[in-house]
């Protein structure tokens, strides 16, 4: 064992019962190809991506179907080899359980793989530029759930340097064990990953940072960095062990946890010099750079007292959850609930008819016993649990009054916008309040003042536009008149100048006439 | 009492002195009102206040000549902070029907249309792309819906569409409260 | 397949308001049973009048005000303001005095202002002010502590003045009542006697009034399970006590023929009770880390300063009310420093 790191620990958090033995006991399993492959375009945080297949066209596996649009935005490849046969609206998983524009395949069973780009496995000497493009190509986002698009995450030109990479394998919430059982297997795939993006940004060292409840997969990657190639300039990597506190696994406090240094409010990691990427993310990097591959696939934990075998599954992007759960033996007759992430921070899904989409981490089919029905909501009696456990430090009964008056103003003055909505202030409520929700419905509203808010602005620039045009269009036709009778009155100064004005007026009004009763013919046979 | 009256005379000097050199030092650059008032209007360029827009909307109750009820779009949201903002009593919605309508956009059925102008003029905010003979279409994004331009078109191809919410326009619902000190607050 | 949804978190604690005031019912039972050692069956009689009342007074104003009467009652908040209520009068108040007491607590102090979390006061002291600035004479007739008498109420004694006003046959007030500790010192300093010639009565005990300091020490007791349960947190009955110590320290430093000694004013009447149970009534306390400490402290410093100079001799209910006014703009202005905020002080 290395000798114990110095750790930071962060204000508040909880001690849960993490129920990661239920999915981690068996290795990793795949999963039949499903008939239908459905791809959300708008996977990720930022802009949707544009198709770049119509339907009817032949797609082979890892094939780009749809490009990122916006400089934050992310491509989407085919999964497998099959024929577009839709685009259009589907359910997509998501709190609303509204639908969105997806990518239909159906797939041929071949599974025959597109041309790919080549491997880079010389990437200590390709240039940064070249390998966060190819992060780009490969639609890479934050693979632990948030979907931010991780090329963008790596471009740190401009800003402070970073010296220290932390790699988030805390997997803090209960049930998930993807990232664990990721770790066991393909330690030397994370620690190449690891390689590559502290090459790319440029930092010193990187630490891992793994809860204490997942010791195999922290000596499996103890085993991976002892067993690294030497005699390349790879900077130091180490396994910082932390102790099981939910969220350790959120970025700031993670960060902090391992490094002593806070992230401002409403900034980012590269301010303290750092820059925190999912284990995931890192395998996914290493599979596009030294494979060439696009992230198509991803692990997932399907798993909770309503799945009848929990484990851990490696899954096409886009399958249905529905054949996924299937796939992985199907509910059990205690099924209550189906929540898209863990039961801290995931939200419920209404229906199993959607895809699966990159940022989804476990499927947690769960018992009545293991979410039970919410309590009725009592008044708040001010006790400051929720204060004493809020790992962001804020005031969460405040923010819960000011959110429910709808005072959003006040409710950002308590910095309702540093919320990481990890659900402390609200498991340990005595009043039962659905603190988090009440946050939620606050940045929302928020969120959809604020587009009003630009709405209405464009809307006045654009009407302030149309006046002033219409003014000078007005000024310019009464100069214009005014030319023309000034030309006109020199011209007949002296001849005859009242026959010609009124021939002039005469011909004019006669031009009008014939006009507007051409007009009423034609919107009359219309 | 001469000097009591001396005493305050002098005092009365020194204050308005004060107060009037403070006056000219301190004096706030605000906003005048009715940029105030425009910057809380939904910008519709509706019309249904019975101003030609917002602005002038919001010059007439500058001015106090117009009542704080009568912008349909706003709803009562903008009547409440406009009675916030003004100091006056909040007063009920003088077209609840009009406000209660879902937000909408403008769209032209592109086969029906003649290409007759006329919406394009009639569009307060420019949001109508055409020109004379050829087919035209609404700027999605840039529209209002303020309906302005459906009386004009003369062969009624342009119709209104509510809004729908997307997945990120979608908001979070208020929490339902399950306890039973339900009106609480 | 269709499922039902909900907001996260799935998952929630055992927490519940109903074992928060069930904790503190159980923290006040060692502080009660002295009580009922030293002052017999008086202070039990009026845990049972102001529970009933109390109970019954919330149920019909719920009732009135059209909610559910059940899932309110059943947070125990109300049988806590009675217990507090009634832990703080004299132990043979009249029946109606102590009823009146609880009424105006719940109906007045609390549901007029929507019920349980929304009170800006802490209702038991509201309603204990209320009954002392009414009847002046009834809620100051203290027992002497029986181990200081060795003449115990019997029950159907206690039972007989408590419900008719009146001593028993052939008993005076004045032999059966006695002031409290800090009334005698309140007392006795004004006719400029000295704490050495004052400390020789026989209401004295090693270092409070005889009886009271160890009702405090039980009370201290159920203060430090609340703490280790977290109910309520450390920083209210620290500062508070800690503010009383150091304002009655500095003053006895000086003169100590005039002033009692600190730890007489810890354990001489309502402080411990005060500290650990009353000031820490969340729904009216500061919510603030550091508001906490300034409001605790103030608390402790308005006690000496109300005791020593003011019109009554015991001073924690007066001095909560006063802080519970204050609780809001403390707030304010003792705003945390929230994670990666610098500079604005530290919590």
């Amino acid at each position: 064992m290395a000798e114990q790191r110095k750790l930071w620990p962060f204000h508040g958090g909880l001690h849960l019962d993490d129920h990661k033995a239920e999915s981690n006991a068996s290795p990793v399993r795949s999963v039949a190809l499903p008939r239908r492959l459905i791809l959300p375009l708008q996977q990720h945080i930022g802009q949707r991506a544009e198709p770049v297949v119509s339907v009817g066209d032949a797609v082979r596996k890892g094939q780009l179907i749809a490009q990122a649009t916006d400089y934050v935005s992310a491509s989407i490849h085919a999964p497998s080899s099959g024929r577009v046969v839709e685009i259009g609206a589907a359910p997509i998983p998501h709190p609303s359980g509204l639908s969105d524009t997806c990518i239909v395949i159906e797939t041929d069973g071949l599974d025959s793989w597109d041309e790919l780009p080549a491997a880079m496995p010389d990437y200590r000497n390709a240039d940064a530029a070249d390998l966060r493009e190819r992060i780009r190509w490969a639609g890479i986002v934050g693979l632990g759930g948030a979907a931010f698009p991780t090329a963008v995450k790596v471009n740190t030109s401009g800003q402070r340097p970073i010296d220290t990479l932390v790699i988030n394998a805390a997997e803090c919430e209960p049930y998930i064990t993807c990232d664990d059982v990721l770790m066991r297997e393909q330690a030397a795939d994370v620690i190449d990953g690891i390689d590559i993006l502290s090459h790319l940004i440029g930092a010193r060292e990187c630490l891992i940072g793994i809860e204490d409840n997942k010791p195999e997969a922290a000596e499996a990657l103890r085993r991976a960095i002892a067993g690294r190639a030497s005699g390349h300039d790879d900077r130091p990597i180490e396994v910082v062990v932390v102790p099981t506190l939910y969220p350790s696994g959120g970025e700031k406090q993670l960060i902090l946890l391992l490094t002593g240094r806070e992230v401002p409010s409403h900034g980012l990691p590269a301010a303290v010099g750092v820059l925190c990427q999912n284990v995931a993310t890192v395998v996914a990097v290493a599979d596009a750079v030294l494979r060439g591959r696009p992230l198509i696939e991803r692990i997932v934990t399907v798993t909770g007292g309503g799945a009848k075998q929990p484990g851990n599954l490696r899954v096409a992007i886009g399958t249905p959850i529905d054949f996924l759960i299937a796939q992985a033996g199907g509910y059990s007759t205690h099924i209550n609930q189906l929540i898209l992430g863990g039961p801290m921070m995931g939200f419920g899904l209404r229906s199993d008819k959607v895809p699966l989409t990159k940022a989804t981490n476990c499927l947690l089919a769960a018992s009545r016993t293991e979410t039970p029905n919410s309590q009725p909501e009592r008044p708040c009696i001010r006790c400051g649990e929720c204060a004493r456990v809020c790992p962001a430090q804020l005031l969460p009964q405040h923010l819960y009054w000011h959110a429910r008056a709808r005072d959003f103003d006040k409710a950002q003055e308590y910095n309702l916008f540093d919320c990481i909505e990890c659900g402390c202030c609200a498991y340990v409520c005595p009043a039962h309040i659905p603190l988090v929700a009440y946050y939620r419905f606050a940045k929302t509203e928020i969120w959809a003042q604020e587009r009003d808010r630009d709405k209405s602005d464009l809307a006045r620039r654009r009407h302030e536009a149309r006046v002033a045009r219409l003014e000078r269009l007005e000024q310019e036709r009464k100069a214009r008149l005014r030319q023309k009778k000034e030309a006109l009155d020199s011209k007949s100064g002296k001849t005859g100048a009242g026959d010609a004005k009124k021939a002039a007026i005469e011909a004019a009004m006669q031009r009008v006439a014939a006009k507007k009763a051409a007009q009423q013919v034609e919107s009359g046979t219309e | 009492m001469i000097a009591a009256v001396l005493t305050i005379a002098i005092m009365a000097t020194l204050f308005g002195l004060i107060l009037g050199y403070s006056a000219i030092r301190f004096r706030v650059e605000g906003d005048p009102i009715a940029d105030q008032i425009d910057s809380l209007l939904p910008q519709t360029q509706c019309g249904q206040c019975g101003f030609a827009g917002c602005r002038p909307y919001a010059e007439a109750m500058a001015a106090g000549e117009a009542q704080i009820n009568r912008c349909p779009p706003g709803g009562e949201a903008t009547m409440i902070a406009l009675a916030e903002l003004l100091g006056r009593d909040p007063v009920p919605l003088e077209d609840v029907e009009a406000a209660e309508k879902p937000k909408s956009v403008a769209y032209i059925v592109e086969e029906e249309c003649i290409g007759c102008t006329l919406c394009i003029q009639a569009c307060p905010v420019d949001a109508i792309m055409g020109a004379a003979k050829q087919m035209h279409t609404v700027i999605v994004d840039e529209c209002t819906g303020c309906e302005l331009c459906l009386p004009p078109c003369p062969v009624e191809c342009i119709h209104m569409h509510p809004l729908e919410t997307t997945p990120l326009t979608w908001r979070w619902p208020f929490p339902a409260r399950t306890g039973s000190e339900g009106a609480h607050g | 397949m269709q499922f039902s949804i909900s907001s996260s978190p799935h998952q929630s604690g055992q927490q519940s308001v109903t074992r928060v005031m069930g904790l503190v019912l159980l923290a006040l039972v060692p502080g009660t049973l002295a009580m009922f050692w030293y002052f017999g069956w008086g202070p039990i009689i009026n845990l049972g009048i102001a529970t009933a009342t109390a109970v019954a007074a919330e149920a019909a104003v719920l009732h009135l005000r059209g909610r559910a009467i059940g899932v309110t009652l059943i947070d125990l908040s109300a049988v806590v303001t009675a217990w507090l209520l009634a832990l703080a009068l004299p132990p043979l108040l009249p029946w109606w005095q102590t009823a009146m007491g609880s009424v105006f607590a719940i109906v007045v102090v609390k549901q007029l202002f929507g019920g349980i979390g929304h009170n800006p006061f802490n209702p038991a002291m509201a309603g204990y002010v209320l009954l002392l600035v009414s009847f002046p004479v009834t809620m100051t007739r203290w027992l002497p502590p029986d181990v200081v008498s060795g003449s115990a109420l019997s029950l159907a004694d206690s039972l007989h003045i408590i419900f008719s006003g009146t001593p028993p046959l052939g008993q005076t007030w004045d032999a059966i009542s006695s002031a409290t500790p800090l009334d005698q010192m309140r007392t006795e300093l004004s006719q400029n006697r000295m704490i050495g010639e004052i400390r020789q009565s026989p209401l004295w005990g090693d270092f409070g009034g005889r009886g009271w300091e160890w009702i405090g020490n039980w009370y201290l007791l159920g203060g430090l399970f609340l703490i280790w349960r977290r109910v309520i947190g450390w920083r209210i009955p620290a500062s508070m006590l800690a503010g009383l110590v150091l304002i009655a320290g500095l003053f006895w430093a000086i003169d100590p023929d005039t002033h009692p000694f600190p730890a007489f004013h810890l354990f001489s009447g309502g402080a411990i009770l005060g500290a650990f149970f009353i000031a820490t009534d969340p729904v009216s306390a500061s919510t603030t880390p550091r508001g906490q400490l300034i409001y605790g402290a103030l608390i402790g410093l308005l006690v000496f300063v109300i005791r020593t100079w003011g019109g009554y001799p015991d001073a924690v209910a007066f001095a909560v009310l006063l802080m519970n006014m204050a609780a809001p703009t403390i707030d304010h202005y003792t705003q945390p420093r929230i994670f990666g905020q610098r500079g604005r002080g530290d919590a």
